[in-house]
């Protein structure tokens, strides 16, 4: 962490590089779970976007309040905070969402990505910097579950954001939006980033060495 | 009779039809992260049980007895966490103290276990399906026992896929996520069994 980042580094590192769940497979459960449609992916990514640059923002400002031993316990707090307001918000104002994502919601507390970046991340870096990384990691965890969401969507249930895409003759294909389907989507979408990921490092080095 | 027969499909379905790692998606990341030995697989699955069936009635009591009558049902999630990380530092020095082998074997994994989501889905699935406090920690026990049987399961195949010959995109996480969608498959086999 000595090197300084721009914050534009911090966000897009979230995004594309650290992408919490094609790179560091981390918050594999709502990944998995919720992602039978398009929008359910938004709703859970948002919910944890929401929470993650409210918790970021908390830990950074108490960052040199809170004793080492007990930070753990400590951030899980300021984690549940965040997490009952947004489970208030959406049983309020998108009740159907809510009830779609059900259990993921309250679930956002034990989600790795919260936990790890409040102590990789906040713990040790300032406030403006926390709050863009938590908006950056969230980002990346709503593309990656969209992206996720939508396939299963449109391969499973022939739509995509509800709209009827493959027309009235298209066979779903059931297994997809059922349990099945979200591990063998997620660790298909998982190999295909690496490819993308290798090529393009492959490419950079390649360069760089052309250069040298 | 009647009644024991319903506890006992109740039981068989915690573990195989609503297998929490196949059928409820909880507890993916230490079942995708420790699963890479047998052995390291075990004891994973046995402190996860360890915590799940205690945690399970103390949440439940602490849910039906202060919760409810001082009417702070939406503090469930803080004080169900708060409960099930003191546990796990509970059992943590209470098996430090009684069985020092144990500690070793299961040391490094039972922090972890504060941030499994199949515990405190657990928890939060006793209260919003309104077991009685029988079927909760039943629900607890037996749900971590599928826990255990799938991480194991898991652990067989991937030391066998060490040797296999995978695309090297796909080794690793790739693979394993691929995998566990094709046990999901087999365990679908057991769905409508035991309600």
């Amino acid at each position: 962490m000595s090197k300084k980042q721009s914050l534009s580094g911090v966000f897009f590192n979230g995004i594309l590089v650290e992408n919490p769940t094609f790179r560091l497979v981390l918050g594999t459960c709502p990944t998995i779970a919720v992602t039978t449609s398009a929008l359910n992916g938004i709703g859970m990514g948002l919910a944890a976007t929401f929470v993650l640059v409210g918790s970021n923002v908390v830990i950074s400002l108490l960052r040199n309040f809170i004793p080492d031993k007990v930070r753990i316990p400590a951030f899980v707090v300021v984690i549940c905070t965040f997490v009952t307001l947004i489970q208030m918000l959406m049983q309020a104002y998108v009740p159907s969402l809510y009830a779609s994502l059900g259990l993921f919601i309250p679930l956002i507390v034990v989600n790795c990505i919260i936990l790890a970046r409040a102590e990789a991340y906040a713990s040790k870096n300032g406030v403006a910097a926390s709050a863009v990384d938590g908006l950056g990691m969230g980002i990346g965890f709503t593309l990656a579950i969209t992206v996720i969401g939508a396939i299963r969507e449109l391969f499973g249930s022939g739509t995509l954001f509800g709209f009827n895409l493959l027309g009235a003759g298209y066979q779903p294909m059931l297994i997809l939006i059922l349990a099945p389907g979200g591990f063998i989507i997620y660790g298909l979408t998982l190999g295909v980033m690496n490819i993308i990921m290798n090529r393009a490092e492959a490419n950079k080095s390649a360069k760089e060495g052309v250069e040298a | 009779m009647n009644a024991l027969v319903k506890i006992l499909l109740f039981m068989v379905s915690c573990v195989l039809t609503n297998n929490f790692i196949f059928s409820r998606f909880l507890g993916n990341c230490p079942f995708l992260g420790v699963s890479n030995k047998v052995e390291t697989a075990v004891g994973m699955g046995v402190a996860v049980t360890f915590v799940m069936a205690l945690a399970s009635l103390f949440t439940w009591l602490l849910y039906h007895y202060v919760l409810v009558p001082f009417n702070l049902r939406y503090l469930d999630t803080i004080s169900f966490i708060l409960v099930i990380a003191a546990l796990v530092q509970f059992v943590e020095m209470f098996i430090k103290k009684s069985s020092p082998s144990l500690y070793k074997a299961l040391g490094i994994y039972l922090p972890l276990i504060t941030t499994n989501c199949a515990v405190l889905g657990a928890a939060l699935l006793n209260i919003t399906s309104d077991y009685n406090l029988l079927y909760a920690v039943l629900n607890g026990t037996f749900g971590a026992l599928g826990f255990l049987l799938a991480i194991v399961l898991m652990a067989g195949v991937r030391e066998r896929l060490e040797t296999s010959d995978i695309p090297e995109s796909f080794k690793g996480f790739p693979i394993c996520i691929i995998i566990a969608g094709l046990m999901s498959v087999a365990f679908m086999g057991f769905s409508g069994f035991g309600g």
